[in-house]
């Protein structure tokens, strides 16, 4: 994608592009740790769809499903705010991929 | 109709903001600051203010009120001082990135430690570098009239940049003077309407004010803000030039008194400037060629039209009422001198720090100041380059 020069660019920071934070992989910032999903303890109250700051909860006909990664930055507000006994998701440990400057 | 009164600085900025009746006012009241506050509080409390007055919890939620009202697509005002706009440092930044044309009037003020409540520059030299247009005035009229026209140079859509319009504290805030205070209509069709690029009240259109901008976009942002004050000269110009065609007062980046032959000069701003000049006529009286020159606008700096204006005396003294501790010298001092650096032939430079935390300066210490430059014009050389007057050595 080619890139404005400043000269190009609207003034004052403004961003004319609507929607466009879904090319924002923010899954990228995640940083040595990711939340897993527990499908089984899940009581699909849908709390860390509603905490998840990136909406990276995903759901489909009134149950929780899983997790986007793309957008997922592994702060863990999920496993926190999750209320079941047995958590229906937890914070696991990631690996890096420096080189490719991506987790995965 | 214009009528003279007598007024206060604070007074004056008070009428302007009454004249020109913002939509959104938003202050936090500082000393010597705080009338300016008051008055507007009880012209909008008598209805003759009709925009939203907004009195905050500090002066950072006050600066961040105003970014929101003109990020909304308002025209904007606050008025603070001293510790006040140091608490507004992190969002003076936001406002001239945004390009929001947001102006304050500044009633200079020190800053602590120690604790003082009187008139030097550290305040609005401690935000030189934020990005907003920066106006001195010399006395009361000056004050009114900077605050009025700021509002168009900074509203220009070549520009749109914050200003804030300085007026010593206490010697201009709280001293009242004859001031002419113009038509309301005439100034409310001199400022014009404002007309925002992107009014965030504007629902027709879909856009985002100040997303995050990492390492791929941060940079041609802040080239693009750049260019924004670089375009402002232009504007300062034209809008000094029709302010004195419309009443009778033009401004220009400076003023130079005495200058036309001076072989010495001194270089000071603001209200110091006015008793500089009583010295320039004593001096001048005795046979002494000196002439003062006051900087009206410090950003954008005017280096290009100084240097000229400077490069044919023998000795300079440029006064500067902050310091830069650990600096090579104190702001307008740096400025000038680098101003002068690519001339071949330029004259001696020298620096004085005075007035800090309202300490007096007066006709005898233009004077001392002049007798030294006279010396360094003889000499060919200078002893000190900064030096600090009506201080105990």
């Amino acid at each position: 994608m080619k890139k404005e020069t400043w000269r190009e660019l609207p003034i004052g920071t403004v961003n004319t592009e609507a929607g466009n934070s879904v090319v924002n992989r923010t899954g990228t910032w995640r940083s040595g740790r990711k939340p897993e999903f527990i499908e089984k303890n899940c009581i699909h109250c849908f709390f860390c769809w509603l905490y998840c700051p990136h909406f990276a909860i995903l759901a489909k006909d009134g149950k929780v499903t899983g997790i986007n990664y793309d957008y997922c930055t592994g702060c863990g507000l999920c496993a926190e705010e999750c209320p079941t006994k047995e958590k229906s998701i937890v914070m696991v440990a990631e690996e890096i991929e420096l080189a490719a400057g991506r987790n995965k | 109709m214009k009528t003279t009164k007598i007024l206060n600085g604070n007074r004056t900025i008070a009428e302007a903001v009454r004249q020109i009746d913002p939509d959104v006012i938003a202050a936090y009241p500082i000393t010597p600051s705080t009338a300016i506050v008051e008055t507007i509080a009880s012209f909008h409390a008598d209805g003759l203010i009709t925009g939203e007055f907004v009195c905050p919890e500090s002066e950072h939620s006050a600066m961040s009120v105003c970014i929101g009202a003109a990020s909304a697509g308002g025209r904007v005002m606050t008025a603070t001082a001293s510790q006040g706009l140091a608490l507004m440092w992190e969002m003076l930044y936001i406002a001239a990135g945004l390009r929001l044309p947001i102006v304050a009037a500044i009633a200079n003020r020190t800053l602590s430690a120690p604790i003082n409540i009187h008139g030097d520059h550290s305040d609005t030299m401690g935000a030189r570098d934020t990005g907003w247009i920066q106006i001195y005035s010399e006395n009361c009229q000056e004050a009114y009239d900077n605050f009025i026209q700021a509002f168009r140079i900074g509203e220009h859509p070549d520009v749109l940049t914050p200003v804030l319009v300085g007026l010593d504290g206490f010697i201009i805030s709280h001293a009242a003077e004859v001031v002419e205070v113009e038509d309301d209509d005439a100034v409310k069709k001199f400022v014009g309407e404002f007309k925002p690029p992107f009014p965030l009240l504007d629902t027709s259109r879909k856009f985002t004010v100040g997303p995050i901008d990492f390492t791929d976009y941060y940079f041609e942002h802040k080239r693009s803000q750049i260019a924004g004050i670089e375009n402002s000269p232009r504007v300062i110009e034209d809008v000094g030039k029709e302010f004195g065609r419309l009443f009778g007062r033009p401004y220009g980046f400076f003023e130079e008194y005495r200058m036309d032959d001076a072989e010495l000069a001194i270089v000071v701003m603001s209200s110091a400037a006015g008793t500089g000049k009583d010295a320039v006529d004593e001096l001048r009286a005795e046979g002494q060629k000196i002439g003062l020159l006051k900087p009206r606008i410090f950003r954008p700096f005017p280096h290009i039209q100084i240097a000229e204006a400077l490069k044919k005396t023998a000795a300079v003294a440029v006064l500067d009422r902050s310091s830069s501790p650990g600096a090579f010298g104190a702001p307008l001092f740096t400025e000038i001198r680098s101003a002068l650096y690519d001339y071949e032939k330029r004259p001696k430079l020298v620096n004085y720090v005075y007035g800090l935390g309202g300490r007096d300066i007066n006709v005898e210490h233009f004077k001392e100041v002049a007798g030294k430059l006279a010396h360094i014009a003889d000499s060919g050389k200078a002893d000190e380059m900064l030096g600090y007057i009506n201080l105990r050595e």
